[in-house]
């Protein structure tokens, strides 16, 4: 029954809630070993994305398949090819992390029980595992939610909004285990994020989603390599006009020359080579300062209004 | 699926929810006792003796001087007049309806528990045991692994019925065990008449036997255990279709006090004998206090409760099987 190679393939997805269309016509594959970004602003239909796929909402219509498995129709294989934290990081506060992970252990018979240890290790959580989940921080939480997911050993970790709430170390930790992951286990994972850098440093692939649909999927390097505003302090300004003005990639120019500087719209692999020209051309660079790009920029872009609330 | 019940007993055990109810148990038993001792000693200092045929024969008396005041409702004068009848019978046949002991006590406290006290005991255990997980946000961690929705929900109930039978027999034991300190451990042979019925202001004896205590309080327990289980299951529904535990418990209480305060209205409004709420004092048929409702038998309550049961288990698998879960 299994088909395709795709360890999840979700093929023209919709939810509508009362008339409301929160997800509409969603499509979307991810190949083994792949951190795939889900990438949209709060409320753009992630987390009811993410909730279809794991089995907690009924889709309207489309399809989804997990490791080969039809989610409707098959829906105990599928799911057992999956671990997910679905928003936050929950589990029973009264209970310590290693009961949490006992109890849902017993869940599925083919869940060995030496697999809590191996799990515990792997998280680095020995040393609180035997405390109650209520004296934990959350950081420590997101860890023991990332435990039981990946329990039944995994071929899809599903992590909605992972560094939520998480301080600067709590994220870079998170990271460092998203990537031994997939690295290491061969386990695709799958992100959902509002930031576009957390996105940028972690995924192979990324979907950006608004107002239920999603707008492009592309690979995080052709995405972050969209033109960007740079920032040239230079001088004489003139000359360096008629520089960037030759430039066939330069497609906005704006000249500030109160301040020194030129404002460029370009593709950010090729600042080495315009800093090159304007240096042939004997001009001085003060400084060179691209702009972070950000979701809202792409949005921009891809959409070309500024509908983005 | 013997797994999943394991796994919600040890939530309903760490959750401490037995604990919070056996305290309640141990502080209430002994001041249920105490009060049972003190309205004993009254009634004795106030007919002048201890004999219990004495007491029993002012009782009698007590109850024809209401019988002859005008300000009594017809409907209590009725139930007046079964009981003086039910009172001659004991004397009659020499029977003591409350010799004391703890047994006694045991009887007693099923007798007046099972129409408020005992149900909220269930409420307690019952309202939180699906809405907890939601309010935790711990449904999704449930309902995403390879387990059908409808193994999750039986296993939730089927520990709610473990819970209820353990909450009963820890119930008889305390009752026994704290009420004996002061009424002393004997009892359970004692005679106790059971089977009245009545057909207008006429007693019926022809139906009427004598028990062993025990025979009785088991009997009564039973009558309990089902009014539990019935009140069980409709917390149970309400728990899965409130997501929010304040709220299904508000729901539950309501439903229960305002079962309770109708019944008094009940001989007025024949249709409320179709309500669960109305139908939980199921021990008053072993003792043979008339209801204020005509028309209602033993198996006539059992009916309606059964169906009120069923159709809400039905409820809750059919809500739970299906529903998204968006919170």
């Amino acid at each position: 029954m299994k088909q395709g190679n795709a360890v999840l393939s979700v093929d023209k997805l919709s939810k509508t809630i009362g008339k409301r269309k929160v997800v509409d016509n969603v499509s979307f594959h991810i190949d083994q070993g792949e951190i795939f970004g889900f990438l949209g602003p709060n409320g753009a239909g992630k987390t009811t994305t993410i909730r279809m796929l794991v089995g907690l909402i009924r889709p309207t219509s489309g399809q989804i398949r997990i490791g080969g498995y039809d989610l409707q129709s098959q829906y105990l294989q599928a799911i057992r090819q999956v671990g997910c934290i679905v928003e936050n990081p929950e589990c029973y506060p009264y209970l310590t992390g290693r009961e949490n992970l006992e109890l849902f252990t017993r869940m599925v018979d083919t869940i060995p029980t030496e697999r809590i240890d191996e799990v515990i290790e792997f998280v680095e959580l020995d040393q609180r595992i035997d405390d109650p989940v209520k004296t934990y921080s959350l950081g420590m939480k997101q860890r023991l939610g990332i435990a039981q997911a990946l329990l039944g050993n995994p071929q899809l970790l599903i992590l909605d909004e992972p560094t939520n709430g998480l301080d600067p170390a709590g994220i870079r930790e998170l990271r460092s285990f998203i990537r031994k992951l997939a690295d290491e286990k061969g386990i695709s994972v799958f992100i959902s994020s509002h930031i576009l850098h957390e996105i940028q440093l972690l995924c192979d692939r990324v979907a950006i989603i608004h107002e239920g649909r999603v707008l492009t999927t592309e690979r995080v390097k052709q995405l972050v390599n969209r033109p960007t505003f740079v920032e040239w302090h230079l001088d004489p300004i003139e000359k360096g006009k008629d520089v960037f003005e030759q430039l066939s990639y330069i497609s906005h120019l704006d000249i500030q020359a109160d301040q020194g500087k030129v404002l460029v719209q370009m593709p950010p692999d090729k600042i080495a080579a315009t800093n090159q020209h304007l240096v042939e051309n004997q001009i001085q660079i003060m400084r060179i300062h691209p702009h972070q790009m950000t979701l809202e920029d792409i949005f921009l872009q891809i959409t070309g209004s500024d509908t983005i609330v | 699926m013997s797994n999943l019940i394991y796994n919600e007993m040890i939530k309903m055990i760490r959750k401490k929810r037995l604990l919070v109810i056996t305290l309640i148990l141990i502080v209430l038993i002994p001041i249920f006792t105490y009060a049972q001792y003190k309205m004993l000693q009254n009634t004795i200092k106030n007919v002048g003796s201890s004999n219990w045929r004495t007491i029993l024969q002012q009782q009698i008396v007590d109850q024809q001087n209401r019988l002859a005041s005008s300000r009594v409702p017809e409907e209590y004068k009725h139930l007046i007049k079964l009981n003086i009848q039910q009172r001659q019978y004991y004397l009659d046949h020499n029977i003591n309806p409350n010799a004391p002991g703890a047994p006694t006590f045991v009887r007693g406290f099923v007798e007046q528990g099972i129409s408020l006290f005992l149900p909220l005991l269930v409420i307690i255990l019952a309202a939180d045991i699906v809405s907890s997980e939601h309010s935790l946000g711990t449904i999704k961690l449930l309902l995403t692994r390879p387990v059908p929705r409808w193994k999750i929900l039986l296993s939730k109930y089927i520990a709610l019925l473990l819970n209820i039978s353990f909450v009963m027999i820890l119930t008889i034991l305390l009752c026994y065990l704290i009420s004996g300190i002061i009424f002393g451990y004997k009892g359970w042979t004692f005679p106790v008449i059971s089977g009245f019925q009545s057909k207008g202001e006429e007693l019926i004896t022809d139906y009427v036997h004598v028990l062993p205590q025990w025979k009785y309080i088991l009997m009564a327990y039973g009558l309990a255990w089902f009014i539990c289980i019935v009140i069980g299951t409709l917390s149970f529904m309400v728990s899965v279709l409130m997501k929010n535990t304040a709220s299904s418990m508000g729901v539950m209480l309501a439903a229960l006090i305002s079962g309770n305060l109708l019944e008094q209205v009940a001989h007025s409004w024949p249709a409320l004998k179709y309500s669960a709420f109305t139908h939980l004092r199921l021990t008053d048929y072993l003792a043979g206090n008339t209801s204020l409702i005509p028309g209602m038998s033993l198996p006539f309550s059992l009916t309606v409760l059964s169906a009120w049961a069923i159709v809400s288990l039905v409820i809750a698998f059919a809500t739970f099987t299906r529903q998204d879960v968006l919170t």
